[in-house]
């Protein structure tokens, strides 16, 4: 099978076609735009825009009396006890969708097979139940707050979005499977300062059994990352070096 | 709210070139805040906007003396629509945004039903409904299944997520969706408006799926977009036969002008979100100057009185409310239905010469997505990783 570093027939280029790029080149210097000016009306309006606006949306009121009484004694402590709940709330939403990832990769694996240094079916299983498990933790953390976990909050929303350019790129049929892993590395990093928040966060507010489960949530999640460069390090430097052999 | 149409002039059309660009592309609603059926009426709207301006651009293909006057009423039209499209917000993402069409297809086809007083057309709203019901669950599986998400947080437990007549029999032979259409010289008003909605409603949805089907790049939702497209082409096959071919083109654009003074009506008075009140309220002031601008065209081009094509009020409006108990109910009664020609049989008296027969096997002969997709789905809130160990 050709790899996306194979020389090939890639059209995109203005040096693609010398003659016609010459033409383009000289018309455009010979533009007279029809207005004057730059870069920064854009801006203006994006401004203007954004001070009109308002924002996607808001934290759901607590689901249940228990949720309105934390509310209140997690007020003593935060000024803000729902920011904690949206942080959860976007965790939740991360590990979910994280979770949806690790499934595609794992079909890419099936389909194309591995290389050498790349991951094993075994390592990217264990890291989907560890994902899974993290997505439990969270729903746990947000029960146990009287929270409704299946609210979509503001940054789960965001998140969300964040993330659909990576659910394009794991289940293209045509994405290799490093090209997948670099989209699970962005995963990955984000991920891991998410679980950083979250620690700091449960630790300010004296939530110290669940800033307990955070941690042994972000050790999964260190090894995933650490795993995951590498898995997409030795792909590049194997494919620098000539080096790409049979499937693992 | 009453409207005497003999009375209600609007805002006449020549004072409708008032807008701008930024008074089109205004502040979108909250996906997470607005209630359900706040978008619900935006979609709906942009189809209703959507088809006054396919419709006008056949007419005015077909009919050289009427091109000036559709040209002018077409452009405010698409101004319209561009205001009331552009008010969903990006964050809702296109899968999301087609968890919410199915949804109006459910809830606004379960309210025509129930006004529809013809019992035939009322039998084809419920036939459809079904089919739609079926492609909120297929499409919620993918939701969940394909981005970890649910669809829930869009259909605000308003609606069922459930298995309707599965999509993998919806497909038919061509002639198997063409349907009885109304007389239009004895169909009541209200079924008119109906009709027209339906058919509205129907063919934005197919153009939605056609558009945005490759837009994804998992094979199952470019699959699943595709095979559903292919039954919302069905569906507008099947509305746009229960209107009358028979009546005129300048009956037509009556009906159309008067279907969007009911649909705008209905929104303004069921908004809650103020701010779309407001431009629901202006745009019925809109569709009512373009309503007396064509009464007046009609008088002229036809030498008859408009009321004799709709009526002097208007009926009682759509209900954008959950219709849980209806669904249900008609799950139960006509799941099993299938339409031979233009009539409703059970399953079990279709004729096994039937060329839907032939056609469905060929269709699915390599596969059908939505039996893959949902694959053992069962709708759980929160997603069906809630049930599964890690």
């Amino acid at each position: 099978m050709k790899e996306p570093t194979d020389i090939g027939m890639n059209r995109t280029g203005i040096g693609t076609s010398p003659i016609d790029s010459k033409e383009l080149i000289e018309a455009a210097e010979g533009t007279v735009p029809s207005s004057e000016g730059d870069e920064s009306g854009i801006a203006s309006l994006r401004m203007s825009y954004a001070s009109e606006s308002g924002i996607v949306g808001t934290m759901p009121p607590p689901s249940s009396v228990k949720g309105a009484v934390k509310s209140v004694l997690e007020g003593l402590a935060a000024k803000n006890p729902a920011v904690f709940l949206d942080k959860l709330a976007e965790r939740l939403q991360f590990e979910r969708t994280g979770t949806r990832m690790y499934e595609s990769v794992l079909a890419k694996l099936d389909a194309l097979g591995s290389y050498d240094g790349g991951p094993t079916r075994e390592t990217l299983q264990e890291f989907h139940d560890e994902e899974l498990e993290h997505f439990h933790v969270l729903r746990s953390a947000l029960e146990s707050m009287g929270a409704d976990p299946t609210a979509l909050t503001p940054s789960a929303d965001i998140a969300a979005v964040e993330a659909s350019g990576l659910i394009q790129v794991l289940n293209d049929p045509r994405t290799t499977l490093p090209q997948t892993l670099h989209a699970l590395l962005v995963a990955e990093l984000t991920d891991s300062e998410g679980w950083d928040m979250l620690i700091e966060l449960a630790t300010s507010l004296g939530h110290e059994a669940m800033a307990d489960d955070f941690r042994d949530a972000m050790r999964a999640e260190e090894k995933h990352l650490a795993h995951v460069r590498q898995w997409v390090a030795n792909h590049a430097m194997q494919d620098a070096e000539g080096r790409l052999g049979q499937a693992a | 709210m009453s409207l005497d149409l003999t009375k209600e002039k609007g805002v006449a059309i020549d004072a409708q070139e008032d807008f701008t660009w930024r008074d089109m592309v205004r502040e979108p609603i909250s996906k997470l805040n607005d209630d359900a059926f706040t978008r619900l009426r935006i979609i709906l709207m942009n189809g209703i906007e959507m088809e006054a301006n396919r419709f006008q651009h056949a007419f005015a293909r077909m009919n050289d003396p009427m091109r000036a006057e559709l040209a002018k009423v077409r452009r405010i039209e698409t101004h319209q629509q561009v205001l009331v499209n552009w008010l969903l917000p990006a964050d809702q993402s296109p899968l999301e945004t087609t968890i919410a069409y199915e949804q109006v297809a459910i809830e606004v086809t379960a309210s025509l039903a129930l006004l529809e007083p013809d019992p035939y057309i009322a039998q084809v709203l419920r036939f459809g409904l079904l089919e739609d019901f079926d492609h909120l669950y297929r499409y919620s599986a993918l939701m969940d299944r394909l981005e970890g998400k649910d669809a829930n947080a869009i259909l605000q437990s308003y609606t069922d997520v459930l298995p309707g007549r599965p999509t993998v029999v919806e497909h038919r032979y061509p002639t198997d969706d063409l349907r009885e259409h109304y007389d239009r010289t004895t169909a009541a008003p209200i079924t008119k408006l109906v009709s027209l909605t339906i058919m509205s409603g129907e063919q934005q949805t197919q153009n939605y799926y056609q558009n945005i089907g490759p837009l994804f790049a998992d094979p199952v939702a470019r699959l699943l977009y595709a095979e559903i497209a292919h039954i919302e082409e069905q569906h507008v096959t099947q509305y746009e036969a229960i209107i009358d071919p028979n009546e005129t083109w300048m009956e037509k654009w009556l009906l159309h002008e008067c279907t969007e003074v009911w649909n705008y009506l209905a929104c303004m008075e069921q908004e809650s979100n103020a701010r779309l009140k407001a431009i629901w309220e202006r745009m019925v002031a809109y569709e009512l100057g373009h309503l007396n601008h064509v009464m007046d065209l009609f008088r002229r081009v036809e030498n008859r009185d408009p009321f004799e094509i709709i009526p002097t009020s208007l009926p009682e409006r759509i209900k954008y409310m959950s219709h849980r108990d209806y669904v249900r109910q008609v799950l139960k009664n006509e799941v099993h239905l299938r339409s031979v020609g233009t009539q409703f049989v059970p399953v079990n008296q279709v004729p096994p010469d039937s060329p839907s027969i032939a056609y469905n096997r060929q269709i699915n002969s390599d596969g059908s997505p939505s039996q893959t997709v949902a694959a053992g789905y069962v709708y759980t809130p929160g997603s069906e990783l809630v049930k599964k160990a890690a």
